[in-house]
């Protein structure tokens, strides 16, 4: 649906920029105060550009968050490649290979998406102390892995729904079997579900604080946004220092939405029923 | 995983069943056995006709993912209920049945009352503020602006940013002594002075300014996508009953985009009830901001006052099934998720 609603056109634009100043305003505020040398960091002068252009805050802020950075990329990337391979095939399951009770468990799958974590927390902790993966990178992988079975087979299932049985009976005729219709089949023309999945699954685990908190609670194994938290929590550092750190920390997740704004945009749509 | 690999698996292709079949057969009928003959032999065979051939892969592959979310979300949901009724209140575990207790305890406290008063003041504002404004983009948005591109973009661009950098970012701007404050009274208005998240009766209402900045662009998108969703001629048809422009928002678009505002009421009140993240980075005095999440948090990691965290945490797990039942009762996943 188009329709025009009858505000002149002028004010509707004037609506939509001062909403898009606002969701500016902490980027500008991030970005200026970061590139600021100490002696500008004045309150009084918090709104304007830095006199001069200084690195000092981004140099500190680096050798502060790089061994937490690296962490990140470490537990990132590949917790977000197993949970959508693992999820692509879930979703092939849910979508193609219906059994009796198949939706059912779907369902459940959703409903444990939904619940908040910490009425897990306390029985994740303890199990992963039994395996001797707590404190360790393998097991915040595996959590994150775990908890983004429901998430991922949603969003495999709902692309997998929309290719037609007809391509897979085409295929049964000619003899394939569970795995190479998925191999052979689904999988080649699974790339765009993959890109909206992975990228799903590498902001939200990126982005995570609780789990990486709890999980990796030594600060030198913590995952990003963990270091950036007690960086902000120690008063004694600079403005420039903490935001050079946040910005930092959210510096991939930019420029992949930057970069992959259309694929983000149909895993947010696709996801809706995710928190 | 080599997928080579698992297709040796795969057992032997029932050539009989599949050629004697007609093309259009679709998956389920193929692989769920004899639709028109009842299923003999044995009590298994009977009652799991579907469970052999593919399906049969199929469900065995689904196996490990079925039994890791039963036991890490399903049995580990119990596994808190059960400590929330039991004595562990130091780093040791201990397994004391203690029934209700530290539900009393927890019902008892100063501080359960503010985690109760700041969920609601949270919600509210939280809720109230994402639902408004991305109701309000999204409408503006559908008017066929120019550079609709870019200014959606920009609306989202928060949401590619975690809680934390978000939190300290409005940290800066939520100082008393400048950020927003200064800002407005360089626009002239020279009494404007909030503590904002600081304050000790109104912190868990500033506090929702950032995570309704961050979370807003979500629901503008689900909007959008919702008033993409209506047709042309239901809204030529009002217009030919003569309804003005108001009208039709109010009897037409508002009702048709009412599954949107379903969910969009249902994730930001989950977002309400688990909100941790925002919290600890933009923490007030004494207990003015603070929620369930962060005194779970600080009972069982800081205190080891585990059963009480226990209990704390699975009192947010009721308190969200209030909001997910509804929801994924009213959600049909048909074909097409």
């Amino acid at each position: 649906m188009k329709r025009r609603i009858p505000l002149s056109r002028p004010l509707i634009y004037l609506v939509l920029i001062l909403f898009c100043l606002f969701y500016l305003m902490p980027f500008y505020v991030m970005v200026i105060t970061s590139l600021k040398p100490y002696q500008d960091l004045n309150v009084t002068r918090m709104w304007d550009l830095p006199t001069t252009i200084s690195l000092d805050g981004f140099l500190e802020a680096w050798a502060r968050v790089a061994p937490n950075f690296r962490n990140s990329i470490e537990i990132t990337i590949p917790a977000a490649l197993i949970s959508s391979v693992w999820g692509s095939i879930n979703g092939y399951i849910f979508a193609k290979w219906r059994f009796k009770g198949s939706d059912t468990i779907f369902m459940l799958f959703l409903f444990g998406m939904f619940l908040p974590y910490q009425g897990i927390l306390i029985p994740l902790v303890r199990t992963l102390q039994a395996f001797g993966l707590y404190g360790t990178q393998a097991g915040l992988i595996l959590t994150h892995c775990v908890f983004g079975i429901p998430i991922t087979a949603l969003l495999f299932r709902g692309y997998y729904a929309g290719i037609p049985n007809e391509l897979l009976d085409a295929g049964k005729i000619d003899g394939c079997g569970f795995f190479k219709l998925y191999r052979h089949i689904l999988l080649p023309i699974s790339m765009p579900g993959f890109a909206v999945v992975l990228l799903w699954q590498f902001t939200s685990i990126w982005n995570d604080f609780l789990i990486g908190l709890v999980v990796l609670s030594n600060p030198s194994r913590a995952p990003v946004n963990v270091a950036v938290q007690n960086i902000a929590g120690s008063w004694s550092v600079e403005w420039n220092v903490q935001m050079s750190a946040a910005l930092i920390a959210a510096l991939p997740t930019i420029i992949l939405y930057l970069s992959m704004g259309k694929l983000f945009m149909r895993g947010l749509l696709a996801g809706a029923v995710k928190g | 995983m080599s997928p080579r690999l698992r297709v040796s698996w795969s057992p032997p292709q029932p050539p009989k069943d599949s050629v004697s079949r007609p093309v259009a057969v679709d998956t389920q009928v193929r692989s769920g056995g004899q639709p028109a003959a009842p299923p003999k032999g044995s009590w298994f065979r009977r009652h799991f006709p579907w469970f052999r051939g593919d399906m049969r892969t199929a469900f065995l592959v689904l196996l490990p993912s079925i039994i890791l979310v039963a036991i890490f979300i399903y049995g580990f949901i119990l596994w808190t209920g059960y400590i929330s009724l039991v004595d562990w209140k130091t780093a040791v575990e201990n397994y004391d049945w203690v029934g209700l207790k530290n539900w009393k305890n927890l019902f008892s406290m100063e501080r359960f009352r503010w985690n109760m008063r700041n969920l609601v003041i949270y919600g509210a504002g939280f809720m109230s503020q994402c639902i408004l404004f991305g109701f309000l983009l999204a409408v503006l948005l559908n008017q066929n602006v120019k550079g609709e591109n870019i200014f959606r973009s920009i609306i989202l661009l928060p949401f590619a940013v975690s809680a934390i950098v978000t939190g300290v970012a409005w940290r800066w701007l939520m100082q008393p002594t400048t950020g927003v404050n200064l800002l407005f009274q360089k626009l002239g208005l020279e009494g404007f002075d909030f503590a904002w998240a600081s304050d000790i009766t109104w912190g868990a209402l500033a506090i929702t300014i950032a995570s309704a900045w961050q979370f807003t662009g979500y629901i503008m998108a689900l909007y959008l996508a919702g008033l993409r969703g209506i047709s042309d001629e239901v809204v030529e048809a009002a217009r030919v009953d003569g309804a003005g422009t108001w009208q039709l928002y109010r009897h037409i678009v508002i009702p048709l985009v009412m599954p949107v505002t379903f969910s969009a009421i249902v994730l930001t009140g989950m977002g309400s009830i688990r909100v941790f993240d925002m919290v600890t980075v933009l923490r007030g005095p004494s207990f003015s901001t603070d929620m369930l999440a962060f005194h779970m948090y600080q009972s069982t990691f800081g205190l080891y006052r585990t059963s009480l965290g226990a209990a704390i945490g699975f009192l947010m797990l009721l308190l969200s099934l209030f909001l997910v039942v509804p929801y994924l009762r009213g959600t049909r996943f048909e074909e097409g998720g």
